[in-house]
């Protein structure tokens, strides 16, 4: 039987890349999509905000895995049965992703007070300019913690994409694992490839989250 | 799109569904509940153990909190196996759950004693209470009731996280809905079904904990909806 | 020479408690026309329905030619003939005084930013902030940020400004400064209504005093004769403020 070598290293490196492009593809269509959801639900239309709300709380309350699974086979039974497995991967995670960001993003867009869109709106501005030039620069001050930590919270769930073929760093692990059969060295190696992403960007979230409670003060 | 959508393949698994339903609420009850424990004593030799025990405590928390559930999972269940130890893939499951919510319940209810004000502990101090009784009546139970939506949330996640336990072939609800979807082929339809009873059981749970929370925190009957 | 703002008989409900309860007056070209009353009389209300932030069960509003109870009535427009000063200033936070002022004339005039920047220092001058341009609203007292706000709304060259209880957040010696300013502005001719507490100053400046009480009006009289209320109950409310 092998044992855990450079090769394997090398190979788990490789995976480490995968997982920051699954990543990137997650965080960036989910940011696409979550921001529509976060105006959808603080939109004047009633409908729109329920099929928003609706959304958040399919997304939010099922697992990720089943998602991931869902939308594999949905987008087979759709003619997309020839994706490569990375933007499979991916479709599902920025479902995912965006049902979580549409939240934080809505919760950040609601903190900050009425009476700034309505001084906007006594200023005859449209609602776009009043959103765009009033509410979302100081929305965005809010929301920069919560996003990096959310962050943290996609590339760790990256880890699922294994379950529709995707080999990224996880699934690299199980893969040695299943020729070396040394699990401690395998997974914590693993897990520590995994931290080093992580760590860095949980430290960050909480440095700007300490940042804004000191300027609120 | 010419797909025929055929769910009544899956009723003669009704059976089986209802069994993992059933094994992913016994998974996620006894996790909450050893999480929930293991959490606050976590919590409370972070806030006042001693300085090696905080150091121990704080990087525990942090090495989970940035390192996936899954890979905690394997490293238990095929770590488990090199040991020598023979392991039903339930207790192992569970054994990476309590080790993964600890550290998050840790984290939630540390917020909470932080929130609770020095001066109530002087005044509680001043009254002749124990540590014991200062800890409990004083910082803990305030601490609870303060951080309870986050505490329900972070269990809600994670029984859907239950969910990866399925990688590990404990027989949960979407390991069943990962055979019977090979065994009928209907794939898509099995999911759509799972997800549902997935999107059920987090309100069921939420509703739970809910109705829970106005049982227990008799001083505020209105946590209604900030659960 | 026809009302630039004219209410008939407009009634407001809140839920079961009526505020405004068939008020109607009138305001004339550079009039100035204070409210004042009890708090929950319904003068701010009063205010805001002016200004379309609310909307009225009954009854008529004409500002500048707009109809307010009208389904039609466009509100940009109406925004661009009125401006309105609140007691909380609600500046915006992450622009400094400068970028405050002529965020309303780049983005709903289209004006260019020279332009933009020439006119907001000017507005920023006549309330004697010139020298403030660069700060932002959580580095200036809350006079200057009131005073600030008030810029804001003078940039976009309203018809009519509408001011609630603008000096009630500020100590008194910042009160002075924001009552200076308004002064100024009625002096120059701008037709203000304004909710206040500030009995002095609506003597000394109002042509009209509307003394709201649940949410009727009570007593209308020249500014100059508050002294000498006809009914008991201004009589009162004056008599515990001047």
């Amino acid at each position: 039987m092998p044992t855990f070598g450079l090769g394997h290293l090398w190979f788990l490196v490789v995976a480490a890349g995968w997982t920051l492009a699954l990543s990137a593809i997650a965080f960036l269509g989910g940011g696409l999509i979550g921001f529509g959801i976060a105006l959808a639900r603080i939109s004047d239309r009633r409908w729109l905000r329920a099929a928003a709300t609706a959304y958040v709380q399919v997304v939010q309350g099922t697992p990720l895995l089943i998602l991931l699974f869902m939308i594999y086979f949905g987008l087979a039974i759709a003619g997309f049965d020839q994706l490569p497995a990375l933007i499979a991967a991916g479709a599902g995670l920025t479902v995912y992703a965006s049902g979580f960001l549409g939240e934080i993003w809505r919760g950040c867009l609601e903190s900050v007070p009425r009476t700034q869109w309505e001084a906007a709106e006594c200023l005859a501005l449209t609602r776009w300019q009043r959103l765009t030039r009033v509410i979302l620069p100081q929305a965005m001050r809010i929301a920069t913690a919560p996003t990096v930590g959310f962050l943290v919270q996609i590339v760790k769930n990256t880890s699922l994409a294994s379950v529709v073929g995707f080999v990224e760093l996880s699934q690299a692990g199980k893969l040695i694992n299943n020729s070396t059969f040394q699990p401690f060295t395998v997974f914590i190696v693993v897990a520590a490839f995994y931290f080093i992403i992580c760590y860095p960007l949980s430290a960050w979230s909480r440095g700007l989250e300490r940042r804004l409670n000191v300027g609120r003060r | 799109m010419t797909y025929q959508f055929d769910f009544s393949a899956l009723l003669p698994f009704w059976r089986d569904f209802a069994d993992g339903v059933w094994l992913t609420l016994q998974l996620s009850a006894v996790s909450t509940v050893l999480g929930f424990v293991g959490g606050a004593l976590c919590a409370i030799a972070r806030a006042d153990g001693p300085p090696w025990l905080k150091r121990i405590v704080g990087a525990y928390v942090e090495v989970i909190r940035n390192t996936p559930l899954l890979v905690q999972i394997f490293l238990v269940y095929f770590g488990i196996a090199v040991l020598g130890l023979r392991v039903d893939a339930n207790v192992a499951a569970v054994l990476a759950l309590v080790v993964n919510v600890v550290a998050y319940t840790c984290e939630i209810m540390r917020a909470g004693i932080e929130s609770v004000h020095k001066a109530q502990i002087e005044a509680a101090e001043c009254l002749g209470l124990t540590r014991a009784q200062i800890y409990w009546h004083v910082v803990l139970r305030p601490a609870i009731e303060r951080v309870y939506p986050a505490l329900v949330s972070q269990y809600v996640l994670l029984m859907l996280a239950s969910s990866i336990c399925s990688q590990i072939s404990a027989e949960e609800l979407t390991a069943v809905a990962n055979r019977i979807q090979s065994d009928t082929f209907r794939s898509f339809e099995t999911y759509i079904v799972v997800g549902l009873v997935y999107l059920a059981l987090s309100f069921v749970v939420r509703w739970a904990f809910w109705g829970f929370g106005l049982l227990v925190f008799t001083r505020r009957r209105k946590l209604g909806t900030a659960l | 020479m026809s009302a630039v703002v004219k209410l008939a008989n407009v009634h407001k409900s809140f839920g079961p408690v009526k505020v405004l309860d068939g008020v109607s007056f009138e305001v004339g070209r550079g009039e100035v026309v204070a409210m004042i009353g009890q708090s929950g009389s319904g003068k701010s209300t009063a205010l805001r329905c002016i200004n379309a932030l609310e909307t009225i069960e009954e009854g008529a509003i004409e500002v500048c030619g707009h109809r307010i109870h009208d389904d039609t009535l466009d509100k940009r427009a109406l925004r661009q003939d009125v401006g309105i000063v609140f007691q909380s200033y609600n500046l915006f936070p992450h622009l400094t005084a400068l970028q405050n002022v002529m965020l309303a004339p780049t983005c709903v005039k289209k004006i260019g930013r020279k332009e933009a920047e020439a006119l907001g220092r000017d507005c920023l001058a006549r309330v004697g902030l010139a020298e403030k341009a660069g700060h932002y609203p959580e580095q200036l007292s809350g006079g200057q940020q009131q005073r600030v706000a008030i810029a804001r709304s003078l940039a976009m060259r309203p018809k009519v400004m509408l001011f609630d209880e603008v000096t009630s957040a500020l100590d008194p010696q910042l009160t002075g400064e924001v009552l200076k300013v308004m002064e100024d502005l009625a002096r120059d001719g701008m037709t203000m209504i304004l909710v206040t507490h500030e009995m002095g100053f609506a003597r000394r400046v109002a042509n009209t005093v509307i003394y709201m009480r649940q949410g009727r009006i009570w007593e209308s009289l020249p500014g100059s004769e508050l002294a000498n209320p006809q009914t008991a109950e201004l009589r009162d409310f004056v008599g515990s403020g001047l």
